[in-house]
């Protein structure tokens, strides 16, 4: 089952030119502990094509949400960027299997 | 004490509510604060100093808070004017407030504030050791600022505080924080510090932080302990959960928000539903630290020409990628042999259109589309070399065979001439902070009456 089935939405945004914030909205608590338990930040890194080290993580229980950022795999608005505003990094989250 | 701060949308020149704004003003707010500025569209504003907005819009909203400014009779402040923040969009904003006192029969002190960089300044702070990287951070060097296009430093509460102090009706601000222009009066009040800092975050995207963002409106109440926030449209509410939620907006870090002189830390807030329509908010923390100002810069990387042509027939679609590496390695040779460049003088890329062109080399899913968009850019050290080489070639992106003994085929090309010649590639190219013995040193008040 893909993750996105399980949640609210998955949203990626700019963070400024340097880095994407992805927040994984999981609506209900039971929601919330299956994709905090279960989500490992290395598939993240493996899918968004970043070092593990440089993920920053934060699983809000309060809001129900897991943030995960990471430095822009090209910095927004270079010759190799494919995407300005970083929103179509969260479909990769969105889709994969839990 | 209160102060009580509107801010009528995320930005100027997306639109808000008017009845919202009506309802906002009849509250009898103590300022009028909006943002007009983002790097969120890209570098290109920074490069070019133009406003991403068009003036119409700019001008229609602008006129709509100047009413507003004089029924309320208050202060209205507009930070990063003209999206980038430049000293030239500031100007443009002033050019826009003159043109609307003049037909409003306003009679107005208009302040700007002026946050563009010279680039031997930041040469001069880079040699005393004064800018910092942040991460991640490009190289930087004096002869790659003297290069910039723009360079802006992003000022804080202590900027704008000069500008009001100025007594200004109203205050066109260039490039600082998206927070400042909202936290600015209630410091200079002395209302909690973790509070202002968190409310101006909050209301800094207008009615984002409510259950109807595309209403705009929100009211601040900003005192000693905290923050009260609402949204004036009457089908928009803040609930802890729209309000809280807003933290994770465009922020890296949901809990700590870096300004000049310090940051904010929310991991001790509280957000508590005072009604339907209310969420209260205490327990955010101001930390003081050295005092720094984020630096932005946008430099020509080039120009570029375009050319798009859209694969149909299924043989092309199937073995679109196929085709274009060879017809890339074909294009590279004919460039050398025509005009005597090769990469790194110049670089042409083909991105797959209904295949991988928003996530590349990250994209794992696989499928056959009716049609694939073939989107060819070309980046040269000048506009002419890049049109040239666009123009070369033009007639193998329209009909460059897959195989050699097949009849010649012709690609979709939408439009004529079907190269478009983009202009500058602008890059960010700074991500550092530079450290201020006074905040004002870097910044520049005009003081001016119009109308």
């Amino acid at each position: 089952m893909r993750l996105g089935d399980k949640v609210l939405k998955v949203r990626s945004k700019n963070a400024g030119p340097f880095w994407i914030t992805i927040d994984i909205f999981c609506g209900t608590p039971e929601a919330f502990a299956e994709v905090s338990g279960k989500l490992e930040t290395q598939r993240v890194a493996d899918l968004t094509g970043t070092p593990l080290q440089l993920v920053k993580r934060f699983d809000i229980a309060d809001l129900r949400v897991v943030k995960l950022s990471i430095p822009r795999p090209v910095v927004q608005g270079s010759r190799d960027d494919r995407d300005m505003h970083g929103a179509a990094l969260a479909v990769l989250i969105d889709e994969m299997s839990l | 004490m209160t102060t009580r701060v509107l801010v009528p949308s995320g930005v100027l020149g997306l639109g808000f509510d008017r009845a919202a704004l009506s309802r906002g003003v009849a509250m009898k707010p103590d300022i009028i604060a909006i943002d007009g500025g983002s790097t969120d569209s890209g570098p290109w504003s920074l490069g070019a100093g133009q406003s991403k907005y068009s003036r119409a819009a700019t001008k229609a909203e602008w006129r709509h808070l100047m009413q507003a400014r004089a029924e309320a009779g208050v202060p209205l402040v507009i930070g990063t004017s003209g999206t980038c923040g430049a000293d030239a969009t500031v100007d443009w904003m002033y050019a826009i407030t003159a043109e609307l006192a003049a037909e409003l029969g306003q009679k107005l002190t208009v302040a700007r504030l002026y946050s563009q960089q010279p680039a031997r300044r930041i040469v001069q702070a880079l040699e005393e050791g004064r800018v910092t990287p942040l991460t991640p951070a490009p190289e930087i060097d004096a002869d790659g600022l003297r290069a910039m296009a723009n360079i802006v430093a992003l000022g804080g509460v202590e900027q704008v505080q000069a500008a009001l102090a100025t007594g200004a009706d109203i205050i066109l601000c260039g490039r600082v924080t998206d927070t400042a222009t909202i936290a600015a009066l209630p410091l200079a009040r002395g209302e909690a510090a973790g509070g202002a800092w968190h409310g101006a975050k909050i209301a800094e995207c207008g009615a984002l932080c409510s259950t109807n963002p595309t209403s705009g409106v929100i009211l601040v109440d900003f005192d000693e302990t905290g923050f009260t926030v609402e949204a004036m449209a009457e089908t928009a509410l803040c609930t802890p959960h729209s309000v809280s939620a807003h933290m994770l907006y465009e922020n890296s870090d949901p809990f700590q928000l870096y300004e000049p002189g310090g940051y904010l830390d929310v991991r001790g807030a509280h957000y508590t539903a005072l009604d339907a329509r209310r969420v209260r908010v205490e327990g955010s923390e101001w930390v003081p630290g050295p005092y720094t100002v984020k630096l932005e810069g946008a430099r020509a990387a080039g120009y570029q020409t375009t050319i798009m042509a859209v694969l149909r027939q299924q043989h092309y679609v199937t073995h679109a990628q196929e085709w274009a590496d060879k017809l890339h390695a074909f294009l590279t040779a004919q460039i050398t042999e025509r005009m005597g460049l090769t990469p790194p003088d110049y670089t042409l890329e083909f991105r797959m259109i209904g295949v991988n062109g928003a996530l590349g080399a990250l994209e794992n899913r696989q499928g056959q589309p009716a049609e694939v968009g073939v989107l060819g850019i070309v980046t040269a050290a000048t506009q002419e070399i890049a049109s040239e080489i666009g123009k070369l070639i033009n007639p193998w992106v329209l009909h460059y065979p897959l195989t050699e003994d097949e009849e010649l085929p012709t690609f979709a090309f939408p439009y004529s001439p079907a190269t478009t010649d983009r202009g500058p590639l602008y890059e960010f190219a700074l991500n550092h902070v530079m450290a201020l013995e006074d905040p004002m040193s870097a910044f520049r008040l005009t003081v001016s009456e119009v109308g």
